[in-house]
């Protein structure tokens, strides 16, 4: 059992906070938000160069042939400086339906994805800034090209919403057993991609929350040091780092193709999606008017986790279908009842 | 990043399981923390220790297992996933032994760690009073100086074990007029002595799991200081932070008990639990993230050797954890909850003082504040 990341793990991480804290601080975010374009286009190139498209991608592909738990570190942090651009939509969404023969474009930073969502399954994040889209059709996966679409109003103007109005024929992915493989995989993924989104989400603004309070003087004294202004503070510290704990397990089970990747990427998608939004909450209410205003950024950061847990799905539909999961699960060990347990069962956890 | 066992891992928790079927008699499942045959759990403990399951974080110089932290959490998973009660000496274990192993002397260390490893002493904790609760520094039992021995006076209130208890650690003022916090002695208090008496106090539940303890004229040799006199506060610290640290594993293999039993009473009446998915995924939920939180924190205690402040957060987020699953299974009984199941019954009403016992709720989101996110103080 051995529950920390690796040293280049953590180098990893490093590298990823630093470039982006210096590349997107909030005050580039907010002239992107407020732009025509909605990102920077230009950045595609420099996160190639970097090496954290091809994170995945076989060696021989152009890649670093690592793991999910790889683009665990770099889905939070981005999420953390709130990245306006198609990497949630590549690499958290669409990754596992993209063609082996276009792998070496991705590490390249030569193309990009994203996937279409909603009942008439038309509706794609960041649209405008990709070139293929992944589509359901059938029960059969398909990958059409990103043209004939119309513009939607976003409720995060970081992360812009398209319509495709004109479906091209595209080309088949996968039909039958495959596609329903796929899409599972699919699904579990986006789960634990938008946890972590939501976890760097949190994280960066219970900073801003912390920093706030422990300077801002009201009566004579920080702010912070009154137990109805911390105590919630401390409430939303517990909520990310239990959730945090759950997007690691989820990242760790999709890594190895664990059996348990599906409930973690479930538990962790409730859990942090969750401790996003009300991080969000309670933060804008620590720093009174100032929270509320446009100038701030947290209201970007707050759009964000709202956008994520719409497009995501209610975590409580979630939890429903992880209970029925587990429930299942402990009927089937009543039958077993009786029975000696597996000595081969191995690891703590469930 | 491994969240499988190590194979080492793997053949110990194989050994443990067969040690565990081999030794755990129906008469020994379920008895939890209700310590009507103290003997039972005695023997049972002592068999522990005798098989090399107890006190596994322990140096081996004092007969512990050399600080392996992730085979302790494999002990206390594994005896919460059989239904095993845990080793009696809870307090000695985690609390006394530790602060005695930090501050003790030599004669001290070689008195006591063995006995509480293998259950010949089970130990109390003598820190509240009825007028000191969350402000651990306004204790008043008294400890005078005789020449070489102290004489005990006072009220502590809260202890848990104490009906059955060898021995306490025991926080006392020695000087009255020193400045707060520098006129505390901590001391090991023979349960035996003359003038200790124990009250139980009967709770909420109707059972009496606490006592008061009740010191008249007790003589305590002056040899049974524990660390400087007048240090006695920075003692009782160095207990505090073990309490919450070491507690992690042992809580989470409590409420993993309880979650499972909710999911199998879930699973026994599926119309009946339709309406609580959300609320029964939610809390297992929780249980995995207060593991693995704890599994991620073994890291920052081997390598500091130090438990840090994380513990206060698994604490707090299990103690409110373990009062909503006490009170959901109740709830998915339907009308029959109002009969006393001799059980959850139990568990829901005994789950209140769990964000009272070890460091209030409010006590531990103060530490938090303060000791992890930096705020300023707020007294």
């Amino acid at each position: 059992m051995d529950f920390t990341f690796s040293p280049e793990q953590r180098e990893l991480q490093e590298q990823a906070r630093s470039f982006l804290e210096r590349r997107f601080t909030p005050q580039v975010v907010a002239s992107l938000a407020d732009s025509d374009q909605g990102w920077a286009r230009e950045s595609w190139q420099e996160i190639a160069n970097l090496g954290w498209l091809g994170v995945s991608v076989p060696e021989r592909l152009g890649g670093a042939g690592l793991t999910f738990l790889e683009e665990a570190i770099l889905l939070e942090e981005f999420g953390r400086c709130l990245y306006p651009g198609p990497f949630q939509a590549s690499i958290g969404l669409a990754r596992p339906a993209i063609p082996e023969g276009q792998l070496g474009q991705l590490a390249g930073g030569h193309r990009r994805w994203s996937v279409a969502v909603g009942a008439a399954c038309n509706l794609v994040p960041d649209l405008g800034a990709v070139d293929a889209v992944v589509v359901e059709r059938n029960e059969e996966l398909w990958m059409v090209p990103a043209s004939g679409w119309t513009s939607e109003r976003s409720i995060d103007s970081t992360r812009r919403m398209g319509r495709l109005s004109e479906v091209a024929a595209g080309e088949r992915l996968a039909t039958g057993p495959q596609a329903a493989q796929l899409m599972a995989q699919m699904r579990i993924r986006k789960a634990a991609a938008l946890a972590l989104e939501s976890v760097g989400i949190a994280q960066r603004v219970l900073e801003w929350g912390i920093d706030h309070v422990r300077t801002r003087e009201q009566f004579g004294k920080p702010i912070g040091s009154y137990q109805a202004v911390a105590h919630p503070l401390v409430d939303s510290f517990v909520e990310v780092e239990l959730a945090r704990s759950l997007c690691y397990w989820a990242a760790w089970c999709i890594s190895v193709e664990h059996r348990q990747a599906e409930v973690a990427a479930l538990a962790a998608y409730a859990s942090a999606v969750e401790a996003a939004v009300h991080t969000c909450e309670r933060v804008i209410q620590v720093h009174g008017g100032m929270g509320f205003t446009w100038e701030s950024p947290l209201h970007r950061y707050y759009k964000r986790s709202l956008w994520v847990q719409y497009f995501g799905g209610a975590p409580a539909l979630h939890r429903r279908e992880l209970a029925r999961s587990l429930i299942a699960e402990a009927v089937s060990q009543g039958r077993d009842r009786g029975r000696p347990a597996a000595t081969d069962q191995g690891g703590s956890l469930p | 990043m491994e969240l499988r066992d190590t194979a080492e891992e793997s053949a110990f928790r194989g050994g443990l399981r067969a040690w565990i079927s081999a030794n755990l008699t129906p008469e020994l499942t379920g008895l939890g923390t209700r310590h009507e045959s103290l003997e039972l759990l005695r023997q049972w403990s002592r068999d522990l220790a005798k098989a090399g399951y107890a006190g596994l974080t322990w140096p081996q110089e004092y007969g512990g297992g050399g600080g392996k932290h992730s085979e302790e959490a494999i002990v206390l998973e594994e005896l919460a996933g059989a239904d095993a009660p845990q080793h009696v000496g809870a307090i000695g274990l985690g609390m006394a032994g530790p602060t005695i192993m930090g501050h003790g002397t030599d004669q001290q260390k070689s008195q006591h760690l063995p006995r509480i490893l293998d259950a010949r002493e089970i130990w109390c904790q003598g820190f509240s009073e009825p007028g000191a609760g969350s402000d651990l520094a306004a204790v008043r039992t008294r400890a005078e100086r005789r020449g070489d021995t102290f004489l005990v006076n006072g009220q502590k209130v809260w202890s848990s074990y104490a009906h059955i208890a060898d021995w306490c650690i025991l926080v006392t003022v020695s000087d009255p007029d020193a400045p707060r916090y520098r006129g505390l002695t901590y001391l090991l208090v023979d349960m035996h002595s003359k003038g200790v008496e124990v009250r139980p106090l009967r709770q909420i539940t109707g059972d009496a799991d606490f006592n008061e303890i009740f010191f008249t004229d007790v003589e305590v040799p002056a040899s049974n200081a524990l660390g400087e006199v007048g240090a006695g506060w920075q003692v009782a610290m160095t207990t505090l932070l073990h309490e919450r640290a070491t507690l992690g594993f042992a809580l989470t293999g409590f409420l993993d008990g309880h979650v499972q039993r909710l999911l199998r009473l879930a699973a026994a009446d599926l119309k009946a639990s339709e309406p609580w998915l959300a609320e029964i995924a939610a809390e297992w939920t929780q249980l995995q993230a207060l593991k693995l939180t704890a599994y991620r924190s073994l890291g920052q205690l081997d390598l500091t050797g130090m438990p840090g402040p994380e513990g206060s957060v698994i604490k707090l987020a299990w103690s409110e954890s373990n009062q909503r699953v006490t009170k959901l299974a109740r709830q998915l009984l339907g009308p029959g909850a109002v009969l006393d199941d001799d059980f959850w019954q139990y568990q829901q009403l005994r789950s209140r003082a769990n964000t009272i016992e070890a460091g209030t709720s409010e006590i531990l989101r103060n530490i938090v504040a303060e000791r992890v996110l930096n705020l300023p103080r707020s007294r």
